[in-house]
């Protein structure tokens, strides 16, 4: 990504926002369009083919099951804690990464993506080995009394891990988008770097961290992989809707096809909130 | 505008990771076709492939024999696909081409017998109880099914909506004494796997699961295993393009050879 210095993301030239309205083709030729529909209904079919498959007339009684509640009640009480965890850890690791320079900084930025292209399952084995009763930090806590495994915790902890890269990585792009021209105007007007940090950066950037929060927030929701591996499966303390739609699947598959439209659904919302919004305004 | 293409790259990643997170543990590991035929005979061999579906529990034995049906006979590969035996159902139905399927319990085999998608009647070729796998040294000292409701233990099942888990459901409600359990996982091989790396204390697997892990779990045996019993089923697909070769693998899992083979692995008679 190049360390160019941009324009505030809020002064974006108001002719780029009104074409997207129109239907045109915008000079790109027709044929990339044509692939360009191949590639959307790839995505778009199956979604549409699961709403099929669904039996709407018990839709209503196969999602509200007290074992479907109870899993979807834990996904997004669990969901927003680890965004949260993802805003308080996420914020500073962004601003390290775009602000300060320190060498091995290209490697730590590549450490922290890896949970973008690892798939959860290693991320869970990894957790394990880190906070499992036996792990590297689980065993002295276990000492003291703390068990991680098979708790909430480790569920909040398991979707963090693989949400964070999303909210530091769309942070530290509206970061560098951003520039550091205001900071440093704040900063020779003798504002403190805490002030300008709360003044100054922290407003500049809020779209592109409200952005990475929603993308952290529907990866946490989705987490399957590692829970599984690290968290375990227990109604109502660790088996999240994912996990739930996988086992109802052995059993009910109607009931597993409703709740995996209930999680489409809430990932549709959510991704329509965060990019709709934007292209509209 | 740095922002956009690559936010959208984003996205397309979280949704691809969302892909890869729900659909890697339905299919079987790739254990599958080997491409190469033995081609010993002087005379020319029809390359055929049959394709056997069995459930994860019949890895081991089940590749043991592939390997000894290919051998006898020249130009036939056997192409194993192990998964849950829910699973496998569910992938018959939706007409993958398998021509023997083999479930760990009856009443997948009659979901596929009652759709008309077996040929004949399925024959019986091995049973499998439940038993305590405890990690190395047993922390907890477990040593009877009573024990596995100490307070502290940690103990970790199959989910009810499994075949091992309504095995345990069965064996609870005939010793009157409830679990606590700390997980209730969806497949056997989790339960093994949270306890042989000590995560938990002691799980409930099969016999055969606690033989196959080696050192890394040890067995407890408990009485009142033999009141919830796994029979496994083998049948021909009705839709084989190899019926012949289909039956004749049947009939080498319940022949003399197939049975010693599941018996060194832990699988009782039927």
């Amino acid at each position: 990504m190049p360390d160019t210095v941009r324009r505030p993301a809020s002064r974006r030239p108001e002719s780029r926002q009104r074409a997207s309205r129109r239907a045109t083709l915008g000079g790109i030729p027709a044929w990339v369009a044509a692939v360009a529909v191949v590639g959307a209904l790839l995505i778009v079919v199956p979604i549409v083919s699961l709403a099929t498959r669904v039996d709407w007339a018990h839709f209503g009684s196969l999602i509200t099951s007290e074992s479907s509640l109870a899993a979807l009640a834990l996904s997004l009480r669990t969901s927003v804690a680890s965004t949260a965890l993802c805003v308080i850890l996420g914020v500073p690791l962004a601003l390290v990464l775009a602000r300060t320079s320190f060498p091995g900084k290209r490697i730590l930025r590549a450490l922290i993506l890896l949970p973008l292209v690892l798939p959860p399952v290693v991320g869970g084995i990894a957790l394990l080995a880190a906070f499992g009763r036996r792990g590297l930090l689980g065993a002295p806590l276990e000492v003291l009394g703390v068990t991680i495994a098979f708790s909430t915790v480790a569920v909040v902890l398991a979707q963090t891990f693989v949400a964070l890269p999303f909210l530091v990585l769309s942070l530290e792009a509206a970061l560098r988008a951003a520039g550091s021209r205001y900071e440093a105007v704040a900063s020779t007007l003798g504002a403190s770097p805490s002030t300008v940090f709360r003044r100054v950066t922290l407003p500049l950037v809020l779209p592109g961290l409200v952005t990475g929060a929603v993308l952290a927030f529907a990866r946490a929701l989705g987490e399957f992989g590692a829970t599984l591996t690290f968290a375990g499966s227990l109604e109502g303390v660790t088996r999240t809707l994912p996990l739930e739609i996988y086992l109802q699947r052995e059993t009910d598959p109607e009931a597993a096809v409703a709740l995996a439209l209930v999680l489409v659904l809430v990932a549709v919302i959510v991704m329509v909130a965060t990019y709709g919004r934007r292209e509209i305004r | 505008m740095i922002r956009r293409p690559f936010l959208a790259a984003l996205a397309l990643a979280g949704a691809a990771t969302l892909l890869a997170g729900c659909a890697s543990p339905s299919t079987g590991s790739g254990n599958g076709s080997t491409e190469s035929p033995s081609e010993t005979s002087a005379t020319p061999v029809v390359e055929q492939t049959l394709t056997v579906f069995a459930a994860a529990s019949l890895k081991d034995t089940f590749t043991e024999l592939a390997t000894e049906f290919e051998e006898s006979h020249p130009g036939v590969t056997v192409s194993l696909n192990f998964a849950g035996s829910a699973d496998l159902v569910s992938q018959v139905t939706e007409g993958a081409p398998a021509d023997v399927v083999a479930f760990a319990d009856e009443k997948n085999m009659a979901k596929l017998t009652d759709a008309g998608l077996i040929d004949g009647t399925p024959e019986l070729f091995a049973s499998n109880t439940l038993e305590i796998a405890v990690p190395p040294g047993n922390p907890q000292g477990i040593t009877s099914f009573q024990d596995l409701a100490k307070p502290d233990a940690k103990v970790v099942i199959c989910a009810a909506q499994v075949p091992c888990g309504s095995a345990t459901v069965k064996i609870e409600e005939a010793t009157g004494i409830t679990l606590t359990p700390v997980s209730e996982e969806s497949a056997v091989t989790d339960v093994l796997g949270k306890v042989s790396s000590g995560e938990a204390d002691a799980g409930l697997v099969y016999v055969t699961d606690v033989e196959a892990a080696g050192d890394t779990v040890e067995g407890v045996t408990f009485p009142e295993s033999s009141g919830a019993v796994n029979t496994y089923p083998i049948g021909v697909v009705a839709a084989s393009t190899l019926p012949d070769l289909a039956s004749e693998f049947s009939t080498l899992v319940t022949g003399a050879d197939g049975q010693k083979i599941l018996a060194a692995a832990g699988f009782a008679k039927p």
